[in-house]
């Protein structure tokens, strides 16, 4: 018998235009937690889904136990004892706890196959107790709170006997408390001979929990190393494939009076107290975990939703912005995180796309000019320098970096004095990024006043003047350039008890 | 108010979150038989012939095929679709099992709710076909396909009715006749309930169909075949139909083309009222029975409160509007709950 | 990759000319339209001799017009992938109150003919402002129940009596011509040109077709999608009502039960004509030969005594036709 419960050798997976694993290797020990990380769009979800069967491979071999296997659906994974559990949770909302433990697995009579309810119950509420959950296992998944829904996973996992259990960034919406529980899970499930795949972007998750680690880059194996035999800094080359600095021309720009204020801004639920300001040429660089209240608050500046309290304060002007359309007539304008969704019309041209936000400009009392509008969207493609034949080229059929350039462009049809950019170079390759990141130090250059959220700390911390840190809808610490680390930003976004001085 | 929620401990809105949700999911049917039983004593009050056994047993014969298509459209509504074609396939089976009978008056009952079945199956599996095989919207395969079955229920029939001289008495009997003092009709839903409550809370599959609808994305990961399902719910909704048709020829004695003509607007509105979400993933049969006996009684007591039969049809769009928005509104609401919850 | 020879940062310049590609230009939708058009026309005059000349052609556009109308909003809601299947009832319920307005409250027929156009604005105007207050819900479920709605207050109003003795003016809309052409057909043709107009040559048409591919990344590019859906969908109710008035005076009478399944008629001459049901996709050209292919379909069937009825069959099946095909074709296409 192998030495490995599981090994993945060369697999290759494409997809139409793109190729989202390209031979990459993976081994995992019995009883051991193996840490796979890797930044957004290096791979490690496809890869995922590779070995639970939702997806097959092009090319490559998965052995289990040393023999070869081929999945081609869940299920079969799942007899193996192979679970997993996704990044975005992935229940049915309206259906009970126990269910969602045993769906597709349901334990039936054997000649009648009625549902034994009944012992399903049981099953339930015991592997929850041994989980150290108390969750009711008759009430309904959309009524638990994430991390309650995050444990119910796990305890699927474990009703199908599951060896191997991967958990692709199960921490990222919990709190530090939360994150905490699930580590202690985690562990105890090591101790019982369970392997685990744990995929994470935080560092302190891979420390706190990993034996093993391996990275992916952009679709490719970069290497697998014992977690006591690499630093932070190489792993951190592995993973963004070469030393921070360079990556990062800080430009030298003047940056001016104030633009935008924001006070006391409150959306109940989601963030409360944010006060800060903002001035021309600087980049203020917003990061916090996921589900920190970052997005939503950009949201409302936007005018995508609306805020409940405070106010907000453009060039000394106070407004009241109800659409995406008064905010970028007043002067701010905002990049999606999901270029996909928010972003782009993927089924359109460069052109039309970039000149969406702005028919007016080269319309006449509604009516379109279609010469001046190929003028100006072939004008503003060029500016940002995206890679195409022709404005007619489809969004979908660019590159992320070119698709985020297009986007780009588009806030450049407005007049703009704020732009809020968020995760700009999220699944952009390394190549785009820097480009990307030339472009926000030129816009910043010209005088806009710029709010980049993002996860990726060497991307904050290279980028911005001032670092503004979110955990659960606060603001808890403001570091200036002299101020920023890693650490300091870590312990602003994780720490348990937020500065709550100013809230009194 | 975001501020003082901040201290509270984390378990403890948890649960009280859940009661509150709760709460609202049972209000629903007890609010709706609350609702019910005050609209009995108002018609009861203005008309004393409401409450009577005669009009009672009356009322549940008339309501028992709407209740049984609500089953149906229930399972169809849960996997997030629609079927406007069920008036078309009832009046086709109707129709079609009427003429076997007028020319072989020999011909069993229990042979004609069979082949009404049949031909309702037969119905359904070409509408799951469209929806799940080649992914056609349902509202828009059910609205040609209602227009087709309509359409051959006229040309079969030839513009002419089948009416109660040209049926035997045996296949009248299959909706008037009655056992133990009970109509058919009623005991025929009743079993089709039971059969449906088995179904769908017992088997997999039953529940594989409230996945199915809850959230399609995890289905396919968890491994559940989607195709599959909807062709399923289709198809048993067309073998309701199928039934049904039988048994609305059999009680009123005659089929026509334009039998049962809008009367997928009636099960819709059961079935809202009911409680069955439009978005998918929810729906229970004691809801759905719910919403049929308010329709039901709503149809038998406007005449008797001397209330114009005209007014029928707005008065049931209002209701449904009202029951769709109030749904929504009791939904923000719980959801505006989990948000102050929330601490910040 | 980087090392090949494009040196993909050199290139700097976009063209913006828009490519010109014959096989695309032959591929298009609208030429099978036309072909199925001709024959159409084609199997008609072959089962009938009346059919083939000029006043057939031209009278018969008076007995399917009406519906027409409302094909263009609707391809306006269908791109933007919504749908609205209360226009049957819109059309009764302002052609009712048009009836009873002029009949009962004794006003003007013109005063009648206004309220009419204003209660059909105004049903779409219910549509649209529900649509978009109550996101939750689908355009299906809300249109739905204003379908019950609208008919059922059209059976309040005149419960089942039918209404005419409208003066004999107002016939001209359905039986008039001027210099020889039908009304009804003049109205069409402008109507059709004004729609063109506005879905492909203004910016209101560009948002239209920006919220029928991704309504969200419209709203983050500015888009007032609100405003657009509530305007286009009291557009759909005007234009009901427009086919009201046409239909009260070429019937020279109304009742609630009129223009049942119109909401079928409308939706498959729309899908017929290219408009995608997945949103996004369509032009109007398409819809007005689609307008022509049912029209003369029906009216042709009609002249060989093949009965109404059966036309329902002939219209699901053509539904199911243009719903069905580009599905299949698209794969091959790709190859």
């Amino acid at each position: 018998m192998s030495e490995y419960v599981l090994e993945l050798k060369g697999i290759t997976k494409r997809f139409p235009g793109v190729t989202a694993l390209n031979n990459v290797h993976f081994k995992l020990k019995k009883g051991e937690i193996h840490a796979l990380m890797g930044e957004n769009g290096a791979g490690k979800s496809t890869f995922i889904k590779v070995i639970t069967g939702v997806h097959s491979p092009n090319e490559g071999e998965i052995f289990l136990d040393g023999k070869p296997v081929t999945f081609t659906n869940p299920i079969e994974a799942q007899d193996v004892g192979i679970a997993a559990i996704y990044q975005h949770v992935t229940n049915y909302p309206d259906l009970s706890v126990t269910e969602n433990i045993f769906i597709g697995h349901e334990k039936v009579h054997p000649k009648t196959k009625r549902l034994l309810w009944r012992e399903m119950y049981q099953e339930a509420k015991s592997i929850l107790a041994q989980l150290g959950s108390s969750i009711d296992p008759k009430r309904e998944m959309g009524t638990l709170s994430v991390a309650q829904q995050q444990i119910i996973e796990i305890a699927k996992a474990i009703s199908t006997n599951a060896r191997i259990i991967i958990m692709d960034e199960p921490t990222a919406a919990l709190t530090a408390r939360e994150s905490e529980e699930l580590y202690r899970i985690a562990e105890g499930l090591r101790d019982q001979g369970t392997s685990i795949i744990f995929i994470s972007h935080r560092f302190e998750d891979m420390y706190r929990l990993a034996s093993q680690v391996t990275v992916f880059r952009d679709a490719n194996y970069i290497g697998s190393w014992g977690v006591n035999e690499i630093t932070n800094d190489q792993l951190i080359v592995a993973m963004v494939g070469r030393e921070i600095t360079q990556v990062f021309p800080h430009k030298k720009h003047p940056i001016g009076e104030e633009v935008l204020r924001v006070e006391r801004l409150g959306k109940t639920g989601y963030f409360a107290d944010i006060s800060f300001s903002l001035r021309r040429g600087e980049i203020l660089g917003l990061t916090g975990l996921v589900g920190a209240g970052r997005t939503e608050m950009c949201e409302t500046l936007f005018g995508i939703t609306n805020y409940d309290t405070g106010s907000v304060y453009l060039k000394e002007e106070k407004l009241q912005i109800r659409h995406p359309k008064d905010a970028m007539k007043k002067g701010i304008g905002y990049l999606s995180e999901d270029r996909q969704k928010q972003g782009l019309i993927l089924q359109w041209g460069i052109g039309r796309n970039i000149t969406l936000p702005a028919l007016e400009r080269f319309s006449k009392r509604g009516w379109l000019n279609e010469r001046n509008e190929g003028q100006l969207a072939k004008q503003l493609a060029e500016k940002v320098h995206v890679k195409a034949k022709s404005v007619f080229d489809l969004a979908s059929s660019l590159s992320g970096g070119n698709q985020q350039k297009v986007a780009v462009a588009k806030l450049l049809t407005a007049d703009l004095d704020v732009i809020i950019l968020d995760e700009p170079t999220k699944g952009v390759d390394i190549g785009a990024k820097s480009a990307i990141y030339e472009i926000i130090q030129d816009l910043a250059a010209q005088g806009y006043g710029i709010i980049m959220v993002s996860s990726e700390m060497p991307e904050v911390i290279g980028m911005s003047d001032r670092i503004a840190v979110m955990k659960e809808g606060r603001i808890t610490k403001m570091l200036e350039r002299d101020e920023f680390s890693q650490e300091a930003i870590l312990a602003a976004a994780m720490s348990e008890t937020p500065d709550k001085t100013k809230a009194g | 108010m975001a501020v003082q929620t901040a201290n509270v401990p984390p378990a403890e809105p948890v649960v009280k979150k859940e009661s509150k949700l709760a709460s609202v999911a049972k209000f629903r049917e007890i609010g709706l038989l609350i609702f019910i039983i005050l609209l009995a004593i108002g018609v009861q009050i203005r008309n004393s012939s409401f409450l009577t056994v005669e009009n009672v047993m009356d009322m549940a014969t008339n309501t028992a095929i709407l209740s049984i298509l609500a089953v149906g459209m229930m399972l169809v509504l849960v996997t997030r679709g629609i079927d406007l074609s069920i008036g078309a396939t009832l009046a086709l089976s109707g129709m079609l099992v009427a003429q076997i009978v007028s020319i072989n008056s020999g011909f069993s009952p229990v042979l004609a709710v069979i082949t009404g079945i049949g031909i309702g199956i037969f119905c359904g599996l070409i509408i799951g076909g469209l929806v799940s095989w080649l992914g056609v919207l349902p509202i828009i395969a059910t609205l040609a396909m209602m227009n087709i079955y309509r359409g051959f229920t006229y040309m079969v029939s030839d513009g002419k009715w089948i009416s109660s001289y040209q049926m035997s008495e045996s296949f009248v009997g299959i909706a008037t006749s009655s056992i133990l003092g009970i109509n058919t009709l009623i005991l025929i839903a009743i079993f089709i309930y039971i059969a449906a409550y088995y179904f769908i809370s017992h088997t997999r599959t039953g529940r594989h169909i409230y996945a199915v609808g809850s959230n399609p994305e995890s289905a396919k990961v968890t491994g559940i075949n989607e195709k599959k399902i909807l062709m399923l719910v289709y198809t048993l909704m067309g073998g309701l139909s199928g039934l049904c048709g039988v048994l609305w020829v059999s009680k009123f004695a005659s089929a026509q083309g334009d039998t049962a003509s809008g009367f997928e607007l009636s099960v819709i509105a059961a079935c809202i009222l009911g409680g069955v979400s439009i978005a998918g993933g929810s729906g229970k049969l004691s809801g759905v029975i719910l919403g049929a006996v308010l329709i039901g009684i709503l149809n038998n007591a406007l005449p008797l409160m001397n209330v114009s039969p005209f007014w029928q049809k707005g008065v049931e769009g209002t209701i449904i509007l009202v029951a769709v928005l109030l749904n929504v509104a009791v939904k923000r609401g719980v959801e505006r709950n989990h948000l102050l919850r929330r601490r910040i | 990759m980087a090392q090949k020879n494009i040196q993909p940062y050199m290139q700097r310049t976009l063209s913006a000319d828009r490519p010109f590609s014959t096989r695309q230009f032959f591929f298009q939708w609208e030429w099978l339209l036309a072909a199925i058009l001709i024959g159409v026309i084609a199997l008609n005059t072959s089962l009938s001799p009346y059919f083939l000349n000029i006043n057939s052609l031209r009278d018969a556009t008076m007995v399917f017009l009406d519906k027409a109308f409302i094909v263009f909003p609707m391809a306006f809601i269908m791109i933007m992938r919504d749908i609205d299947i209360s226009v049957g009832s819109t059309v009764a319920l302002s052609s009712v109150v048009m009836a009873t307005v002029y009949n009962s409250l004794g006003a003007s027929m013109e005063m009648a003919v206004v309220t009419c156009l204003l209660v059909g604005a105004i049903c779409g105007l219910v549509n649209g402002l529900l649509i978009v207050k109550f996101k939750e819900l689908s355009a299906v479920i809300i249109t739905l129940a204003t379908m019950i709605l609208y008919r059922g207050i059209a059976y309040i109003i005149l419960e089942d009596q039918a209404s005419g003795n409208f003066p004999e003016w107002f016939g001209f809309f359905g039986w008039g011509y001027i210099y020889g052409i039908p009304f009804i057909l003049i109205l069409f043709v402008i109507v059709a040109f004004l729609f063109g107009l506005l879905l492909h040559k203004t910016t209101f048409g560009r948002h239209i077709y920006a919220i029928g591919h991704n309504d969200v990344a419209s709203k983050f590019s500015g888009v007032n999608v609100d405003r657009v859906k509530v305007i286009v969908f009291t557009l759909a109710g005007l234009m009901s009502a427009v086919t009201a008035v046409f239909l009260a005076s070429r019937m020279g009478s109304t009742r609630p039960n009129i223009a049942s399944m119109y909401e079928l008629d409308v939706i498959a001459m729309a899908a017929l004509g290219g408009i995608s049901t997945a949103g996004g996709k369509g032009r109007l050209i398409g819809t007005v030969i689609a307008i022509l292919i049912v029209g003369y379909l029906q009216y042709g069937l009609g002249l060989i005594n093949i009965p109404s009825q059966t036309l329902l069959i002939v219209v699901g099946a053509l539904l199911l036709f243009a719903v069905i095909v580009p599905k299949l074709n698209l794969s091959r296409f790709k190859k």
